[in-house]
């Protein structure tokens, strides 16, 4: 099977961004992303999504490197200072690298 | 002690005593919308056998005082409680905006004592939504320390606007409003019938997530407590002022106080996590749920009905 190297973006933090994360990473060159709900906790308490107020995402993003890198730029200067948030990237390989 | 109230309280027990019971997140979001939505049914439909004439001026003293509020509150929190402005303009337009399940217990308090209040009362809850949480953005962004071209005014009117609870309580007006009495009697036993069952089963939910903010309120000490409680006081009283000078009845001025003393935790929490990022989100939410609300449904009702009578009595 052949696999071609691309970036895995994945941002964890308050469901009041999904919205604006969406739209910065379609616009920072993304062609996809997925979403999912999540609960956990860190420094800034646990967050058990049982009320609105409370809910987490977990935003995932495959992309080349440089892709990748732009978003997390933009995102640890724009959300991080002030936002719930966890971001880490890791190697991944595609089997259709124009999908990303 | 009204039925729903005992099982907000039987939410805060099993969660200060560690249980692991927990709603579906799924269940809590529907009855919220039932619940949004079945009030504005019927506010829309008793709305319809209004005249606008009459009601418009109360609309507009309504709003008003959601945005008056804020204003109150906030140099409360700077020069007594020494806190940031961001956070201060945070709790205030908490504080401003409305607690739509507050108003609905306090409406059950006035159904089982048969007092008569103005029908119409969803669209003052509606309007009274908004305003505070515009006035809070301001005031975040009012000191020449901060960027104040920085406001993203189009995701924040989005929010407050568009939220959730707007849509829900407006639209459910409009449908009540355009479908009249006769045409909802067919889905009455739904949205009606079934609807303090449904408020007695989300305010067990609230008495979970209340009782999970004790630890925030504890962090924050005596002031944040104090405030919790004193400030649906004032609130109250500047409340029971308005509807006197509205020409509101006893039962009218209970909700529009019960309205001024109630914080939001859905509308203004998610639009001023976007609009104040700077603000921490813990204080307003740990006042609001984990103060207010519970006193409100507990003692808070019952003693804006008091000051309700008084003021009716000093006329």
């Amino acid at each position: 099977m052949q696999t071609h190297a691309k970036k895995l973006l994945v941002v964890i933090t308050e469901a009041a961004l999904e919205k604006l994360l969406v739209r910065d990473v379609r616009t920072l060159g993304a062609h996809g992303y997925t979403v999912c709900d999540v609960r956990g906790g860190g420094e800034h308490g646990d967050r058990e999504a049982e009320w609105e107020g409370n809910r987490s995402i977990r935003l995932e993003v495959i992309a080349d490197e440089p892709v990748c890198a732009r978003i997390a730029e933009h995102i640890l200067a724009t959300y991080c200072p002030n936002f719930a948030l966890s971001m880490f990237v890791a190697d991944c390989g595609v089997l259709r690298p124009h999908k990303f | 002690m009204d039925v729903v109230v005992l099982f907000f309280l039987l939410g805060v027990v099993a969660r200060l005593l560690g249980s692991d019971l927990r709603l579906p997140e799924a269940l809590y979001e529907t009855l919220s919308i039932y619940l949004l939505l079945a009030i504005g049914l019927r506010g829309g439909a008793e709305l319809a056998e209004q005249p606008i004439a009459a009601v418009a001026p109360q609309a507009l003293a309504v709003m008003a005082l959601g945005a008056a509020l804020p204003l109150i509150a906030f140099p409360i929190l700077r020069r007594v409680g020494r806190m940031n402005r961001f956070d201060s303009a945070a709790l205030a337009a908490h504080y401003g905006s409305v607690s739509v399940v507050t108003f609905a217990v306090a409406v059950a308090y006035l159904v089982k004592r048969q007092v008569a209040y103005e029908p119409h009362f969803p669209l003052f809850v509606a309007l009274m939504e908004a305003p505070a949480i515009v006035v809070g953005v301001l005031l975040a962004r009012s000191g020449g320390d901060v960027r104040s071209g920085s406001i993203n005014w189009g995701a924040t009117l989005h929010e407050v606007l568009l939220g959730k609870s707007i849509v829900l309580l407006l639209g459910g007006l409009a449908i009540g409003w355009i479908a009249g009495h006769e045409a909802l009697k067919p889905i009455e036993g739904l949205w009606f019938g079934l609807f303090k069952g449904v408020l007695a089963l989300f305010l067990l939910e609230m008495g979970l997530v209340a009782a999970s903010r004790i630890g925030e309120v504890r962090r924050y000490g005596v002031f944040l407590a104090a405030f919790g409680v004193l400030m649906p006081l004032v609130s109250a009283t500047i409340a029971v002022g308005v509807a006197r000078a509205m020409g509101l009845s006893t039962g009218g001025t209970m909700l529009l106080a019960t309205l001024g003393a109630s914080a939001s935790y859905i509308a203004a929490p998610a639009a001023l996590r976007i609009a104040v990022p700077e603000a921490n989100p813990a204080l307003s939410i740990g006042a609001s749920l984990g103060i207010t609300f519970p006193f409100n449904v507990t003692l808070g009702i019952p003693l804006y009905y008091r000051l309700a009578q008084w003021g009716a009595a000093a006329g």
